[in-house]
């Protein structure tokens, strides 16, 4: 910034799009315009692992685990894998940290670039797929084993309801009713939640649902972190509603989570379901 | 074969001014007050969706008049910048200092090339701090110069019998609903008497410190602009014969002084900032209330006029 000038190209009428304005004024601070030397690159970074989501009546929770991992290294116990994308939307990350976390920010700033260049927010619709469009530039790097994968979730303004949206390395955007998680405790959250789900729980529910289900997922998987009583470390859960994004305070989690594993002390393998 | 004149760079300097306040000169005022808790802009502005007053980013918002393709630009040009930096550096990192400084770089340049047509703008920048003492008004004129306000300040057509009303009664440390009632009466004010503004008419939005989101940009809700009102008196007929004078004595300014008994001018003056920057004016064409008409009219349809 030699010149105090504002640059004749932001002069120009033209896109509400801050990607498509980067690309064209500052490609290199997007993480898609990065070339690689060839192999995998798979190893050199810390990974996100674990995210679940579950609608209820009039919003969606969102949830991580705190933990990142480098091969068999836990790199960090605290790490943050959910945040707010704009006022009614929220997205978590798993896979390469640095580059996620670096998605989140360039899609954050994306959603407000818009809402203030238009003066109105995209649509729920809209975000999913801005969202997509800035996963499938990333296709190179995760070929790589740079890989980002999202998951999306936001309260729907016009249908007055809860929505998530799951995607694919390739920007595949794929709407998922009830519940979703992605990551690589994902198979084991997702069926644990597909035995605690059910269509009348209630925010506080879905929280407790989506503890259980982590819960469960650093059961079975090495990468995900369970809930570390010692230092006092419990996910992150974000509640969306109609009145807009909140991220539960840590004491409300860790009573949660208390409850929970006071429960498995009794029943290690959690609250069992009915046969029929 | 034409011959071609010399023109004095004094006398293309001015012509250049001239032209470009005849159109702000044009346009309906923007007010910007500071209050307890942050900064309002007000302005009256029928249109619900072309607006005057916009967020560039966490604390800092742009209020406008004049030309409004020409202060979009800016203003986009303005977000771009702001969101550029944010993304690069940190959210911190972009300053209402910063965005005026370029700003003023760009009219500056633009007024001064002579291949382009000045801007028919004039602007405002405003940041909230964490303080009222840490909030920061600048005003941008067309030629690219800047000046810090304090209190409040007015641009557009019409200031000086705005701004004399607020100087009159212009509080430091109001609450958001009186420094409100306060712009809205002085915006109706006019040399040829004073009418009420009509709420739908409004556009009001605030920078409010207290918010608990990053961002403190706000635009006030019809209801709630009306609460902050409150009853006026001569609303309806505002609203019907906008423009004209009402009868002085059912008039937003005859009541807001009848309320303030004792009237409180504060014993110092207001804090108006010193004025070295505005440019000298020579023959000062903005205000010849003799011939109004040789201006082309208000129309009173346009909405950003």
């Amino acid at each position: 910034m030699t010149d105090p000038r504002l640059p004749a190209a932001y002069l120009v009428p033209g896109s509400s799009s801050f990607s498509e304005f980067l690309s064209q004024q500052a490609p290199e601070l997007l993480p898609s315009h990065r070339s690689l030397p060839p192999g995998s690159a798979a190893d050199l970074a810390p990974h996100g692992t674990t995210i679940v989501a579950a609608t209820f009546d009039g919003g969606v929770v969102m949830a991580g685990d705190r933990r990142a991992t480098m091969g068999n290294v836990i790199a960090q116990r605290d790490i943050e894998k959910v945040f707010p994308a704009d006022e009614y939307s929220c997205v978590g990350i798993a896979g390469t940290a640095g580059l996620a976390v670096e998605v989140v920010r360039l899609f954050q700033t994306e959603l407000e670039h818009y809402e203030k260049i238009e003066g109105t927010t995209l649509s729920m619709d809209g975000k999913a797929n801005r969202l997509a469009a800035l996963i499938r530039s990333n296709l190179g790097l995760a070929m790589q084993g740079l890989a980002v994968v999202p998951l999306f979730a936001g309260y729907d303004l016009t249908t007055s309801q809860g929505r998530i949206f799951s995607y694919d390395v390739t920007g595949g955007r794929y709407e998922e009713t009830a519940f979703h998680a992605v990551g690589s405790g994902a198979l084991f959250a997702r069926g644990s939640l597909k035995k605690l789900y059910r269509d009348d729980l209630d925010a506080q529910g879905c929280v407790t649902a989506a503890i259980q289900a982590l819960y469960d997922a650093a059961d079975d998987d090495s990468a995900t972190g369970g809930p570390d009583l010692a230092r006092r470390i419990f996910p992150v859960v974000g509640v969306i509603t109609a009145e807009g994004y909140r991220r539960l305070p840590d004491d409300e989690v860790a009573a949660i989570a208390d409850l929970v594993v006071g429960a498995r002390m009794l029943r290690p393998d959690g609250p069992a379901a009915s046969l029929t | 074969m034409s011959m071609p004149f010399y023109v004095s760079p004094e006398q293309l300097m001015k012509d250049r001014a001239d032209f470009a306040r005849k159109g702000i000169a044009r346009g309906r005022s923007v007010a910007v007050l500071q209050y307890a808790d942050g900064i309002v802009f007000v302005s009256e502005n029928p249109s619900q969706a072309l607006h005057k007053v916009s967020e560039i980013y966490d604390r800092i918002a742009f209020a406008a008049v004049g030309r409004y393709n020409e202060f979009e630009n800016l203003r986009i040009a303005g977000v771009r910048l702001a969101d550029m930096r944010g993304y690069a550096y940190d959210r911190r990192d972009v300053t209402g200092r910063g965005l005026a400084n370029a700003y003023a770089q760009t009219l500056g340049t633009i007024f001064s090339s002579g291949g382009e047509k000045p801007y028919e703008v004039e602007i405002f920048v405003a940041e909230v701090g964490d303080t009222v003492e840490d909030d920061q008004i600048y005003r941008l004129t067309y030629d690219g110069q800047v000046a810090d306000e304090h209190g409040f300040a007015v641009m557009g057509g019409n200031t000086e019998a705005v701004t004399g009303h607020l100087r009159e009664n212009y509080r430091p440390g109001s609450s958001l609903g009186e420094v409100l009632q306060l712009a809205v009466g002085a915006l109706g004010q006019s040399d040829a008497g004073s009418r009420v503004i009509a709420a739908a008419d409004l556009e009001v939005a605030v920078l409010d410190r207290t918010r608990s989101q990053q961002r403190k940009f706000k635009r006030l809700s019809a209801e709630h602009l009306a609460s902050l009102l409150g009853e006026r008196v001569g609303e309806e007929a505002g609203r019907h014969a906008a423009g004209d004078s009402t009868n002085p004595s059912n008039t937003d300014q005859s009541r807001n002084r009848d309320q303030e008994q004792p009237p409180v001018a504060p014993p110092v003056a207001p804090p108006v900032s010193p004025q070295p920057q505005q440019p000298p004016q020579p023959s000062d064409p903005v205000t010849p209330p003799e011939h109004p008409d040789v201006y082309p009219p208000v129309d009173p349809g346009d909405p950003l006029r």
